[in-house]
């Protein structure tokens, strides 16, 4: 028996989704779980070898971060890391779609999207950590800050692809990215509204990981969430989240729809946080040994490397040099983490106001001399 | 008032092609109170948005636009609807520049109609003025009169920081001539529109006139009340305030938001922990009641008026 057909053939099995979802005729998947290419009718790709083994390579080397950053997290060095273990291909699938001045607006499990941006995961590792609250210029790598209010990031995204337009031609598209959770979200469904009566350039790239938090998507839904998009009046797709091909192709042509202003769509990506919520969070209270298990047999990695043998687009050196490769950025991260200095106390004043601030300015003196009088102190009792 | 509004909206529409102004009803119709009258018809419907009715949908959307370089000036039709896009104001627009170390701007006006008087069902009265003070990374301002609203709308849409702009609804017809050619004050600066010897009467927007009628009445009794239009709310002009209750030893400030966390007692404080020694009394709040704002044949009841700041004039030089 292939390793997926229990999930097709054990009707009573529910786990976290997967019968409802293979069962689903319209769940794009161009590569199966054990590796094997499939095609589909209106969402296909065609990538060289090379374009193949950079796939892989962002999968592995944003999984290596992601491991690192939890490590780091246990070792004290970070106060908390929210995961993206088995959402890598959603993430990576649909951020190598982009074109370099599409924009992007993520929440805050995007590290996989943030790789595919150009972000130096030592600037996301130094916003877990607590230096800044997230020092990246959006305008740099367009890719925007982390949104820790679930789903206020789609409305942002809307308005930024309005400002697309305004700005005359529909070059480019705009990618929100949101959970199962955001998805019961005011701000979520105005978003919706908007971008549909506005036609707006917004693709909302949903990661239904299945949990948010503890509560399951039995508590965010009572139908699949890519139908939700009929209802706004634009198409819902939804991908195999796993399937790192089928990510980057469905992405694809919801980018090229709302370039060519045929406006919004709803991407669905199916997939599943092989993780904690965030590192303060014990699933094990809330779900199953065994549906974990199920869906490590969907592994995104696995299904690559299965692919990429099974063509023979690669052999075992390129995976040892992979592996060099993630060692030697761990490293870095590891490093480069420990060093990352405290800010100054009196950086807590700066960028308030872009105006300036005479109250700030006053705090910020009396502040500062407040401080100055302990080193004063100390210096008189030596 | 709401005129001189329609004209600073437009000034600044026509000088720079960046700002757009958002928001329900404000185009063919022209605003709920006709504050955006005939811009859609000038300035079209890319620039003047009739939005969905969702308010968060507003500044959320506003917020994106900002990053791509506009100008959004969003209207929220009444005060207590603005409670929806809270989240956003709060959270997202206040502190975005923040967030990202200075490398975002948030050049958002948000308009918000306030404050009672015009017999309104409920919702469409309140003053929820000092829940935007509290937050840091918004600017909050009120306008009295139309020179200040003509004035103020057209600096706080220039500005790189979010502002948080009270337009006194029941204000909106007060007449003045508005000379463009004009140099106006800083939006941040608090002005004394009357000068007086005896009592310092703080008010802002809706409550100025209310604070200069009773000064006129003051003076029938041969008391010099200095009446001081706050006009920015945070920041507070400590500088002007101060100078003011440093000369008249005595401090009313008249609000119609409820006293309790109201912007009074931070002008209270303030002048307290500053010019303690220059007070002849305690500072007094005149301000709405701690209820919610009552139904619209009880609001004469609720609201600050004529007498009670005259009242509070009397309790504090009779300290």
């Amino acid at each position: 028996m292939a390793v997926g057909d229990s999930f097709v053939t054990a009707g009573d099995l529910d786990v976290a989704g997967l019968t409802a979802r293979e069962r689903d005729p319209d769940l794009v998947q161009l590569l199966t779980p054990e590796g094997e290419r499939v095609h589909h009718p209106d969402y296909d790709v065609s990538l060289s070898d090379a374009d193949y083994r950079s796939l892989y390579r962002d999968l592995a080397l944003v999984r290596r971060v992601d491991v690192e950053a939890t490590a780091l997290q246990r070792q004290g060095e970070l106060g908390i890391w929210a995961s993206l273990l088995g959402q890598e291909a959603a993430q990576v699938g649909s951020g190598r779609a982009l074109a370099p001045d599409d924009m992007v607006f993520p929440t805050y499990r995007e590290h996989g999207v943030a790789w595919c941006r150009g972000v130096d995961p030592m600037v996301l590792l130094g916003l877990f950590r607590g230096v800044n609250l997230g020092g990246w210029d959006p305008a740099v790598h367009n890719f925007g800050l982390y949104s820790i209010v679930i789903g206020a990031q789609t409305l942002h995204a809307t308005g930024y692809a309005m400002g697309m337009q305004r700005d005359g031609g529909d070059k480019n598209a705009v990618v929100a990215y949101f959970g199962d959770g955001a998805s019961s979200q005011g701000d979520v469904n105005e978003a919706f509204v908007w971008a549909a009566v506005y036609n707006a350039p917004v693709v909302f790239f949903c990661q239904n990981n299945q949990w948010a938090i503890s509560e399951p998507l039995e508590r965010q839904t009572r139908i699949p969430l890519f139908k939700r998009a009929h209802g706004f009046g634009f198409p819902g797709i939804r991908v195999d989240g796993n399937d790192v091909l089928a990510s980057y192709a469905v992405t694809k042509k919801s980018l090229e729809d709302a370039r060519s202003g045929q406006g919004p769509t709803l991407i669905e990506a199916f997939t599943y946080r092989m993780g904690a919520h965030t590192t303060s969070d014990d699933p094990t209270r809330y779900r199953l040994a065994s549906e974990l298990e199920a869906w490590k047999l969907r592994d995104p990695l696995e299904r690559m490397k299965s692919f990429l043998y099974k063509q023979q687009i690669v052999d075992q050196s390129f995976f040892t040099a992979l592996d060099a490769e993630a060692d030697e950025l761990a490293r870095r991260l590891r490093t480069g983490c420990r060093e990352m200095p405290d800010p100054e106390p009196l950086a807590i004043f700066d960028h308030v106001y872009a105006d300036g601030s005479t109250h700030l300015d006053t705090q910020r003196a009396g502040f500062e001399s407040y401080l100055d009088s302990f080193a004063d102190t100390a210096e008189e009792t030596r | 008032m709401a005129r001189a509004l329609n004209e600073g909206l437009r000034k600044a529409m026509e000088a720079d092609p960046k700002v757009l102004v958002m928001g329900e009803d404000v185009g063919k119709l022209g605003g709920v109170f006709r504050v955006t009258d005939g811009l859609q018809k000038d300035f079209g419907e890319d620039r003047v948005i009739d939005t969905p009715l969702s308010e968060s949908g507003i500044v959320g959307t506003a917020i994106g636009l900002a990053m791509r370089g506009f100008r959004p000036v969003c209207e929220i039709q009444f005060d207590g609807f603005v409670f929806p896009a809270f989240d956003q104001i709060v959270s997202q627009l206040a502190k975005l520049r923040y967030r990202s170390s200075g490398n975002v701007r948030m050049p958002v006006t948000i308009r918000i109609p306030f404050g009672g008087g015009i017999g309104a069902v409920e919702h469409h009265s309140e003053s929820p003025e000092a829940l935007f003070c509290h937050v840091a990374g918004l600017k909050v301002v009120s306008c009295s009169n139309p020179v200040d609203a003509y004035f103020m709308i057209q600096q706080s849409i220039a500005s790189d920081d979010p502002v948080i702009f009270f337009e006194p609804k029941r204000r909106y017809w007060e007449k003045a001539e508005v000379d463009p050619a004009m140099t106006p004050d800083p939006i941040d600066a608090a002005r004394v529109v009357r000068p007086g010897r005896d009592v310092t009467v703080v008010a802002y927007g809706p409550m100025v006139k209310t604070a200069m009628d009773a000064a006129t009445a003051a003076e029938k009794e041969g008391r010099e009340l200095e009446v001081l239009d706050l006009r920015s709310l945070s920041p507070l002009d400590d500088a002007t305030l101060l100078e003011s209750v440093r000369r008249t030893g005595r401090c009313v400030v008249v609000h119609e938001a409820a006293g309790n966390g109201g912007l009074g007692a931070e002008v209270a404080a303030r002048v307290s922990e500053a010019a303690f020694y220059s007070l002849e009394a305690p500072v007094l709040r005149v301000t709405g009641l701690d209820t919610p704002y009552p139904p619209s044949r009880l609001e004469e009841t609720y609201l600050p008026d004529l007498d009670r700041v005259l009242d509070a004039v009397d309790r504090v030089l009779a300290w």
